[in-house]
């Protein structure tokens, strides 16, 4: 039992990387332009597909490296595509841009059935994420178990988190992006061209998921609708951190995992679902704000 | 007030309005009743004109079971054009009428009524998820028509007017569980998709590994298309199995088998029995995640026999060199054959006839080898247990020492129930 909980423990980082990962961009782009993505799933989706291209041409070991490149650029490109030709026009309608996003995400999806069929794909694995960390501890049946994949992931994220948080504090974008997310409108006065701020960040947003999309890869199958099975998890994360924090969202995200992978050590996948959504609902009914309070002109108005 | 007062005013607009949509609506009708009409006529002489007898095609042609579905179309199509070329049934050529349940049990229910109602067939070949068969049955019954389904399935069910080729529970899943004692494995582990055969599967499954004084180490469920195994596979590594009985479903089973591995339990390692994994899958999928993991099925494309040969030589003239066979699709291609023999034998299209001589037929030459129907409607066939190779195709490592007599109701997990149709 000890080693089971030991390996949920972990278990839970792992799913809280995977979930972080998707929720960044999410956050990103919800904190700026009040912007809810319904397609933000699909993009992590296109991330696996490039990365299942990369590395069907390219053979697993170079694949899954150049893949990083390749799927969140090409997400990036994507998101700039969709936000100059979609969301930018209805930035002051949200309830239209809910729709709009959806109904992307619906053509995206069936884009992906038409091309690359229904059933989902496996992405290879080379031979250094496909092992175990130290096969001793895995060695025998109550050792604890560090997948590989899962500590990459791990890593990608928690890099992720930090060149992010990095570039937030410190470069010219990550003022500008803070500056537009605190108040549009005097942000605008002083001079920042808050068009083009928006169209970096949702970019940022889509480049983001598309890596989160190669992470997942690694994991499990690229299906059409993969993006669907980890949006809901990121909208949660979302919610739950607070709007405009990135802080609380990875605090979030790590709540989330732990709560899903610790109650998996009692019950079943399905009801461990369940158990994750009844925290949230408990959670904020004690704080509807979510775990981090973020005071902004654009909230209070 | 302002309210009522604008809405009054619209009245008559609105009126005119309601007339003129109704006008349109029975111009509609009676147009659509001047097209019933012909095709009726048509129809009048289409099943009985003595040249034709038209016969259902309902699988999935859109959605997710399309992929699977689709390709046993294609098989039920192939024997239906060999028949043809051969001369037909009772000197008739066979009009396939085909439809599309879209994945969708309400769909494939309409659909199986618009085949009987509508096109007049005298039988009807297709479903493959349990929930599309139980969804159409009704309408086979209040109709009294036959439906020959294809896939293997939970049992535990039992109508006169469907014929069960498909494997029933004791056709694949126990003989699996026997070869899987021979080989000294002691403690297993079950692991399904939540829905209706992964359940019905390992309840019969417990009570036949308890029976044998085995031991069922864990049993977990993921939802359908669920893809995140990390809690599974803890709880298979601290369960100490030694083979994993495998029904999920799709491609989670990319997800289950990397996780697996990436804990350190590759097939190799720990075996693998899936009930959900065929040559279509593992194309699909790509073959080399599940490489190694064991399948039990009734029919492989690897079966070397003169039929299967021929079979695989027809399907693949006609769909690529590169096409892969697949347990359904043989199921879906001798259910034709069969339908022939039982109709040549009773001398009559009637579907109640027809089911009656199907079950008194002594042998039907398939890919699978000689078969027949049991008196239950379900049929007498063999079973086999392979391996998956890097190249998606099985290795038969094991093959029933003859033909199985299909049991719909086990007898440990629904004692007392029979299946006698009449």
């Amino acid at each position: 039992m000890d080693a089971l909980i030991g390996a949920q423990l972990f278990n839970g980082l792992s799913v809280a990387s995977i979930n972080l990962m998707a929720a960044l961009g999410l956050a990103l782009v919800f904190g700026l332009m009040r912007v809810i993505n319904m397609a933000h799933g699909e993009f992590l989706m296109l991330g696996g597909y490039l990365a299942f291209l990369s590395t069907s041409l390219l053979g697993p070991a170079a694949g899954v490296l150049v893949s990083l490149l390749v799927a969140s650029v090409g997400a990036a490109v994507a998101g700039a595509i969709v936000h100059l030709l979609v969301v930018r026009h209805l930035l002051a309608r949200p309830l239209d841009t809910l729709l709009a996003t959806w109904g992307l995400a619906l053509i995206l999806q069936q884009l992906a059935r038409d091309l690359f069929g229904p059933i989902g794909v496996e992405v290879a694995l080379p031979a250094w994420l496909s092992g175990t960390a130290g096969e001793s501890l895995a060695a025998d049946g109550d050792g604890l178990a560090l997948p590989a994949s899962r500590l990459f992931i791990l890593a990608a994220a928690a890099a992720v988190l930090g060149v992010l948080h990095l570039a937030l504090r410190h470069t010219r974008l990550g003022l500008a992006i803070r500056a537009v997310s605190q108040d549009r409108m005097m942000a605008a006065a002083l001079g920042i061209d808050v068009r083009r701020v928006e169209l970096a960040v949702f970019a940022l947003g889509a480049g983001l998921a598309g890596l989160g999309g190669v992470l997942l890869a690694l994991l499990g199958p690229v299906t059409p609708t993969v993006g669907q099975a980890y949006v809901v998890p990121a909208f949660l994360v979302v919610i739950l951190g607070g709007i405009g924090s990135l802080g609380g969202t990875a605090a979030a995200a790590l709540l989330l995992g732990l709560v899903s992978a610790l109650a998996q050590v009692v019950v079943d996948v399905a009801i461990a679902q369940l158990v994750m959504l009844l925290f949230v609902i408990l959670f904020l009914q004690l704080r509807p704000e979510g775990l981090v309070v973020t005071r902004s002109r654009a909230l209070d108005a | 007030m302002r309210f009522v007062a604008e809405g009054s005013a619209r009245g008559p607009k609105a009126w005119r309005r309601l007339a003129a949509g109704l006008a349109a609506l029975a111009a509609l009708a009676l147009a659509g009743c001047g097209e019933r009409t012909a095709k009726d006529a048509a129809g009048a002489t289409g099943p009985d004109d003595g040249a034709t007898v038209a016969v259902g095609v309902l699988h999935s042609l859109s959605g997710t079971m399309a992929i699977s579905e689709i390709a046993v179309r294609d098989a039920t199509l192939l024997a239906i054009d060999e028949i043809n070329a051969a001369g037909g049934v009772l000197g008739r050529k066979i009009r396939p009428v085909v439809e599309d349940g879209a994945s969708d049990p309400a769909i494939f229910a309409q659909k199986a009524a618009k085949l009987i109602e509508q096109d007049q067939v005298r039988t009807v070949f297709g479903g493959w998820t349990s929930a599309s068969r139980k969804a159409m049955l009704p309408v086979f019954e209040r109709t009294g028509n036959l439906l020959w389904y294809p896939v293997q399935f939970e049992g535990n069910e039992c109508s006169r007017n469907i014929m069960y080729s498909g494997a029933q529970p004791n056709q694949q899943i126990l003989p699996a569980l026997a070869w899987a004692r021979e080989q000294g494995h002691r403690r297993f582990f079950l692991v399904g998709s939540d829905y209706v055969f992964p359940r019905t599967a390992n309840l019969i499954l417990r009570r036949h590994i308890e029976a044998a004084g085995l031991e069922v180490v864990g049993e977990a469920y993921v939802p359908l298309g669920g893809t995140d195994f990390s809690g599974v596979v803890s709880r298979i590594r601290a369960s100490g199995a030694d083979i994993v009985f495998n029904t999920v479903n799709g491609d989670s089973n990319v997800a289950l088998f990397k996780q697996l591995s990436g804990a350190g339990l590759p097939p190799t390692k720990l075996p693998v029995m899936s009930f959900s994994i065929a040559e279509q899958e593992a194309q699909a999928m790509g073959p080399a995640v599940a490489a190694g993991s064991y399948a039990a099925w009734n029919y492989f494309q690897s079966l070397d026999t003169p039929e299967n040969a021929a079979f695989i030589k027809a399907y693949r003239a006609r769909h690529g060199e590169k096409a892969t066979l697949s347990d359904p699709m043989a199921h879906g291609y001798l259910n034709v054959w069969a339908w022939k023999a039982a109709v040549e034998a009773a001398g009559s299209f009637e579907p109640d006839v027809v089911r009656k001589a199907a079950v008194g037929i002594e042998s039907i030459s398939s890919p699978l080898g000689t078969v027949r129907f049991a008196a239950n409607q379900s049929l007498v066939q063999p079973a086999h247990v392979g391996r998956l190779r890097q190249d998606g195709q099985f290795e038969i490592l094991w093959s029933s020492p003859g033909p199985i007599m299909p049991e719909p109701f086990d007898p440990l997990a629904f004692p007392g129930q029979s299946c006698n149709p009449g």
